[in-house]
């Protein structure tokens, strides 16, 4: 059990890293991680939500669609849960952690239409997980996504500063430089853990 | 009418990935081969195609405050009914694929199309422009599936084309495409996910020296013409 859950962490913070190997999150990836401090932001609103939606959506699935015979509803199914439970934290923040809402701003409603959330509830079923491993790879994929946007957050930072050719400019340059930290987390992918 | 200008913006001007820089996750996961892209692609064309001919019905139904909630909900719908039809005609394709198919309820070029053209405009309007952004969408994707895949393993059209027992198109996925040079010589880096990244980057890349070029040229052009007009008037 543990080294199970052991395993599926690793996999998802390193070696099937949501952004690096699986192209999950792409777009919020590349929009929120201009400065370092909103990629924070954004990378613990997703690790909390991918956290609680994994959960939820494991209950709604196994307690309501597949008992009714709905599991062709799920992707519809999941995506009002997502939907809700992001708008049922935004009132939640604002009404009891105002200073945690204020910083996290826009980037909370976008969460909704991050291709991660929806990807990991979906993989979850997939692969026919417990709920307690759908939570760990929730929260783990969450805490993958975090680390890539850090990262990628303090290397555009720099990318300002370096000379690179003018058709370039912006996305692109982005682009290349997040595939080069790809290339980076390839590194991981021959590492098996617990066989 | 304007078709001809909505075919131009969808294609090229207003490109969904190359420079609206939307949907990009897709873009850059299944591109491995062409079976693939144009699987995708295509999917993509009908699921929207379909949301904005609905959306644009029903623009004047819906109520301002929840409309994204009930965009979601008719996407949601057409990807459940696309999903299920690839899962029961096409198999090989719904695997291939995977979760990258119910994940085209998050793509932004459909939700983004809902909101910024399907709720002023007509159903026609928004039926082309369904099928030309669709298809723009479609080229980019073929065009990175045919950079990366020759690139990356000297092969045109796998999955795709079957030459074996002459030439044919397959539907399963077995095809083993044409082989222009052996794949050993192939830099098969082009596979791994930095392919994705690279391909794409070097594509918007490309567009934007080109829109650049061509926007200067106008430029260019309309100083020339003022600069006669005026001597016109002097003289």
């Amino acid at each position: 059990m543990l080294t199970n859950i052991i395993s599926i962490s690793l996999g998802a913070i390193l070696i099937n890293n949501f952004i690096f190997s699986q192209f999950l999150g792409c777009c919020p990836f590349l929009g929120c991680s201009s400065k370092v401090d909103t990629a924070t932001g954004m990378g613990l609103a997703v690790v909390f939500v991918m956290g609680l939606a994994s959960a939820i959506c494991w209950v709604v699935d196994t307690y309501i669609l597949v008992p009714l015979g709905l599991a062709f509803l799920e992707t519809l199914a999941f995506i009002l849960v997502i939907a809700a439970l992001v708008q049922f934290v935004e009132m939640f923040l604002k009404k009891s952690v105002p200073s945690l809402y204020s910083a996290l701003g826009i980037y909370l409603p976008l969460i909704t239409t991050n291709c991660a959330v929806l990807g990991v509830v979906l993989l979850n079923v997939q692969n026919h997980y417990s709920f307690i491993e759908s939570v760990v790879y929730g929260i783990t994929g969450g805490i993958g996504f975090m680390l890539a946007i850090v990262l990628f957050a303090s290397v555009r930072e720099r990318i300002q500063f370096s000379d690179y050719p003018e058709c370039f400019e912006g996305f692109p340059i982005c682009l290349v430089s997040a595939g080069l930290l790809a290339l980076a987390f390839m590194g991981f992918s021959g590492m098996s853990v617990f066989g | 009418m304007n078709i001809k200008k909505q075919f131009k913006e969808g294609l090229i001007t207003n490109n969904p990935v190359l420079v609206q820089l939307i949907g990009m996750c897709a873009t850059m996961a299944i591109t491995t081969t062409l079976f693939n892209g144009v699987g995708m692609g295509l999917s993509v064309l009908i699921i929207l195609t379909c949301c904005n001919v609905v959306v644009s019905a029903l623009r004047k139904i819906i109520p301002n405050e929840i409309r994204l909630a009930i965009f979601v909900v008719i996407i949601a719908g057409f990807v459940t009914i696309v999903d299920l039809l690839l899962q029961a005609f096409i198999p090989a394709l719904s695997e291939s694929l995977g979760v990258f198919i119910p994940l085209i309820v998050v793509n932004c070029i459909i939700i983004g199309r809902a909101e910024a053209f399907c709720q002023k405009n007509t159903v026609g309007a928004s039926f082309f422009d369904g099928i030309f952004q669709g298809l723009g969408y479609t080229c980019v994707l073929i065009i990175m599936c045919v950079v990366r895949e020759f690139l990356g393993s000297g092969r045109f059209g796998g999955g795709l084309i079957d030459i074996a027992n002459g030439f044919r198109f397959t539907l399963d996925g077995t095809g083993g495409g044409i082989q222009i040079f052996p794949a050993d010589y192939g830099a098969s880096i082009l596979n791994l996910p930095f392919g994705g990244f690279l391909t794409l980057g070097t594509l918007i890349a490309v567009m934007q020296y080109a829109l650049k070029k061509s926007a200067k040229k106008k430029e260019l052009a309309e100083k020339e013409a003022a600069e006669a007009a005026e001597k016109e008037v002097e003289e």
